[in-house]
């Protein structure tokens, strides 16, 4: 591996994390790989959430759900309403309800406060689905949030779903998993549904109205969509799902296992897709249609990309003069996202050289890099320091990243694109290609940049 | 929005709605970048440390560096000691601070981490500092955290017996940089020569030099904690954020202190600067005189548009009380004073200012929610409401103007650059306020009515 060289002239790379860094080497892939899918080191300014992150931002969507935290109130305060997913119809899901578990309730347990809050907000609104979030704590004091949620899906005749998400119990794709199986044990009961010829879209958070693009796309190509995981659903349309025939998953970080699972007990088979870009969002409309068998399906998709496509390429060409040979950061939470960007970035005309992500795996990163040109810098869970001293050591232009990458990128002189809950307009489609060039440029092409005093 | 919230108000015992506070670490970590060269470390589950630096990330638009004990789960079986041994050793290796200041969270203090024992025990560099303090999140809430901050590098090193220095230590209060600074500058004013634990100016809002700080400029330097012992006196702004610590260096070193509410608006800003006068003896200089002056003479020209009006006021105990001492001084009612945070006190300074000026028929409420909030304000209405960003979704849902001050804001870019303390703070203030009203009265009266000149 080259990771000994660049820690040689490195001092900033601390030596546990020599293994979740690498620099492609000429002449294709490295064989062997890199580490992976497992804890941050103690220490670490990880840029990382925890299980109960990864469950609720899952979960959170779910539009007329009541989603109460069962733990301190923090929990709740950092998680209410920061993940700009639009609703068309139910926004109950944007306040926050939390047990706010006080000093007396970890002495004593806070079970009986969790009933209390349950049946207090059953008696008001009577809910068809409420998830209970079980935080670091709860498990430690002793609560059996499975049992109070047991009874008490009894006594009302409703869904009372306990989350399994205390924040040490693993790392954010522990949380997918668990608010996977919060999904599917409510899903589960209606398996055997009849199936209809149709899909479910999966991991599409329906972030700045995304989710209703791809709807749109599939209606214009004559698919039919069942349900949605998570974005804009609700209980009547997330019980629907089992009917599906086919699964198309968008963010397989946090979805593949649901997926997998559906798979394995309602016989829905499933593709990885992605529409971010023009090349992903083509070939993915033509896969679903292929995946259905659906011939007239696949035409329409043909035909229908290739209209969007030149719809949107004046404009893009138009763009793409003033970022040619500008040069790429990537640091996303999921590995499918990433790949996606590097065909967007190339497409642009613009080369990716540090791509990293927060949960990606193995696959993920042997994709990765394939696609990139030799020496691009590859990083798993960075931190903001490695993020630092390769944007600065691979003179990136522009780094597109989340809400604690954003500040970094600017103290560095460098452009910045929110690719996560803070995106200001769609980026998925071709609507979001065009949103997506326009805010690359109008970053990196902004004038401020000009003022600052080196 | 919030459909939900229904006019009549039940009493809720176990859940809280859409919170007006987070729990303590928070403040804890914002305490702790306000000293120069320390990171601040996070001894909990990774997801502590992620969405707290995304919290203040999302206030004050600027990077927020921490590290974390990344917990597993074994550390939440055995204890997290070695996550942190490891942590420390990690920290000084790979970001070099001189300080580490170890806050806790939920879990550790739940499973009973002994920070102190662990400390001890700890390898430390020669001329490197690690401190904590506890801040169990099931108890107050991001102000006590903040509190407990100070206390905890007071209590590590402040000597007593230390030489006397002349100078004052001015605890600033859960405030923005913006307002630290106005204090420095009063100070400077009138010839005061200060320490200020902390002091997040020139951390939290340091400018744009095209280089990525970890630790910037701004910061308490560990050497002016260490001689806190030799000051002639505290002034200790905001009575319940920082009387406690206050408390705690008198106890330690018999450092005197005097405690009065934030300078916010005429009067308190008034005492604050009599309280400076008296210790440097020196003549209130012109410049200061002028801007009071200025004050006052804002105060009478916008007093058509404030007088009688009504503004409920959320946010932070001190604050809370801050902008409603302000907001009696331009003769406005305000109506609720609600703030998340526990504590009687709130409630008795607030029925105090209330009873000062002869105002009735106000609520006062400390461990209330923005639920509670918006249901007070269905069943009375009020003109404006003042506080965070939480604050838009009530405000769009009844129609009100909102004016933000406080924590946090994440919706808006600027406000922690600037004051709201001292005279020109409250000068803003009365801008934000008369233009919120008049703004709302330009886009709501009848068109016959619509003034050019108001």
């Amino acid at each position: 591996m080259v990771v000994e060289e660049i820690v040689k002239t490195d001092s900033s790379i601390l030596k546990e994390r020599q293994d979740f860094i690498l620099h492609k080497q000429a002449g294709g892939c490295s064989g062997d790989g890199m580490r992976c899918d497992s804890d941050s080191v103690s220490g670490a300014v990880s840029q990382r959430a925890c299980v109960y992150c990864g469950a609720r931002v899952v979960l959170n969507p779910i539009t007329d759900a009541f989603h109460i935290v069962h733990g301190p109130i923090g929990c709740a305060s950092y998680t209410w309403d920061i993940r700009g997913s639009l609703t068309s119809k139910e926004d109950l899901y944007r306040n926050s309800f939390s047990t706010d578990l006080r000093e007396t309730d970890i002495i004593f347990g806070g079970e009986k406060k969790l009933t209390a809050a349950i049946e207090e907000v059953m008696e008001k609104y009577n809910p068809k689905l409420v998830f209970i979030y079980a935080t670091c704590i709860v498990g430690v004091i002793g609560d059996d949030v499975e049992a109070v949620c047991r009874t008490l899906s009894e006594k009302y005749g409703n869904h009372i779903i306990p989350v399994k998400s205390p924040g040490f119990s693993g790392n954010k794709s522990t949380g997918y998993r668990m608010a996977c199986n919060a999904i599917m044990s409510l899903i589960g009961q209606y398996k055997t549904k009849e199936k209809v010829k149709g899909v479910n879209i999966l991991g599409d958070f329906n972030l700045a109205g995304e989710m209703w693009i791809i709807k749109d796309y599939l209606k214009q190509i004559g698919v039919h969509v069942v349900s949605s995981f998570t974005g804009d659903s609700s209980y009547e349309s997330l019980i629907a799902a089992p009917s599906a025939s086919l699964n198309i998953v968008q963010c397989a970080g946090s979805s593949t296992y649901l997926a997998k699972q559906m798979e394995e007990t309602m016989d829905i088979p499933f593709i990885k897709v992605s529409f971010f870009g023009v090349e992903d969002t083509t070939s993915s409309l033509i896969r679903i249609a292929e995946a259905l068998g659906d011939e007239k399906a696949r035409q329409k998709a043909i035909a229908f990309t290739e209209s969007k496509a030149k719809e949107i390429q004046d404009l893009v060409e138009r763009y793409k003069q003033n970022l040619i040979g500008k040069k790429a950061a990537i640091y996303v939470g999921g590995g499918f996202k990433a790949i996606s960007l590097i065909r967007q970035f190339r497409s642009l005309g613009m080369e990716t050289v540090v791509v990293g992500t927060q949960t990606g795996k193995k696959d993920d990163y042997e994709i990765i890099e394939s696609l990139v040109k030799e020496d691009t810098v590859i990083l798993d869970d960075a931190n903001p320091a490695e993020l630092e001293t390769f944007m600065i050591e691979k003179k990136a232009d522009i780094l597109v990243g989340g809400v604690k990458e954003r500040p970094l990128a600017y103290k560095l002189g460098i452009a910045f694109c929110d690719h996560n809950h803070e995106r200001k307009h769609p980026l998925a489609g071709f609507e979001g290609v065009l949103n997506f060039v326009k805010e690359i440029n109008s970053s990196i092409n902004n004038p401020v940049w000009d003022y600052i005093k080196e | 929005m919030l459909d939900y919230t229904p006019k009549e108000i039940t009493e809720r015992k176990a859940i809280v709605i859409n919170p007006a506070k987070t729990c303590q670490p928070v403040g804890a970590m914002y305490a702790a970048l306000g000293v120069h060269n320390c990171l601040p470390h996070s001894h909990g589950s990774q997801g502590c440390c992620a969405f707290h630096r995304m919290f203040l990330t999302r206030h004050f638009k600027d990077p927020a560096m921490a590290s974390s004990s990344s917990f597993t789960e074994g550390a939440s079986v055995f204890g997290g000691g070695s996550n942190l041994k490891t942590a420390v050793k990690n920290i000084f290796d790979l970001y070099h601070p001189e300080m580490i200041a170890v806050h806790t969270t939920c879990l550790s203090e739940t499973i009973g981490d002994d920070l102190n024992a662990l400390i001890i025990d700890m390898d430390i560099p020669d001329g490197k500092y690690v401190v904590h303090c506890n801040t169990p999140s099931y108890k107050g809430s991001h102000v006590t955290g903040f509190t407990n901050m100070v206390s905890g590098f007071i209590k590590y090193l402040a000597k007593k017996g230390t030489e006397p220095n002349g100078k004052v230590c001015i605890m600033p209060g859960f405030v923005n940089p913006g307002d630290m600074r106005e204090y420095k500058k009063l100070a400077n004013a009138l010839k005061v020569p200060i320490t200020m634990l902390p002091d997040t100016s020139g951390v939290m809002d340091s400018p744009m030099t095209g280089k990525y700080e970890m630790y910037p400029k701004g910061g308490t330097l560990i050497d002016d904690i260490k001689e806190l012992g030799g000051c002639i006196k505290t002034v200790a702004l905001g009575v319940q954020t920082s009387e406690p610590s206050a408390e705690v260096l008198r106890k330690q070193c018999g450092v005197e202190y005097v405690s009065m509410p934030l300078p916010m608006g005429v009067e308190a800003t008034d005492n604050f600067i009599m309280e400076l006068q008296k210790i440097s003896k020196e003549e209130v200089p012109y410049e200061i005189e002028e801007e009071r002056g200025q004050l006052i003479d804002i105060m009478i020209d916008i007093h058509p548009y404030t007088y009688g009006k009504k503004v409920a006021i959320f946010g932070d105990p001190d604050t809370v009380l801050g902008i409603a001492s302000f907001a009696l001084e331009l003769g406005m009612i305000p109506k609720y004073m609600v703030t998340g945070t526990p504590g009687a006190a709130f409630e008795t300074a607030g029925k105090a200012l209330l009873e000062k000026f002869g105002v009735e028929d106000c609520t006062v409420k400390a461990e209330g929610d923005l639920f509670l909030l918006h249901q007070w304000i269905k069943n009375e209405k009020v003109d404006l409401i003042i506080g965070g960003t939480h604050g838009k979704t009530i405000a769009r849902a009844e129609d009100i103007p909102l004016v933000r001050m406080g924590f946090p804001i994440i919706d808006r870019y600027i406000h922690s650059y600037m004051p709201l303390t001292g005279y020109r703070g409250a000068m803003r203030m009365a801008e934000l306020i008369a233009s919120a009203l008049m703004d709302y009265q330009d886009s709501h009266c009848e068109e016959k009515d619509v003034e050019v000149v108001m």
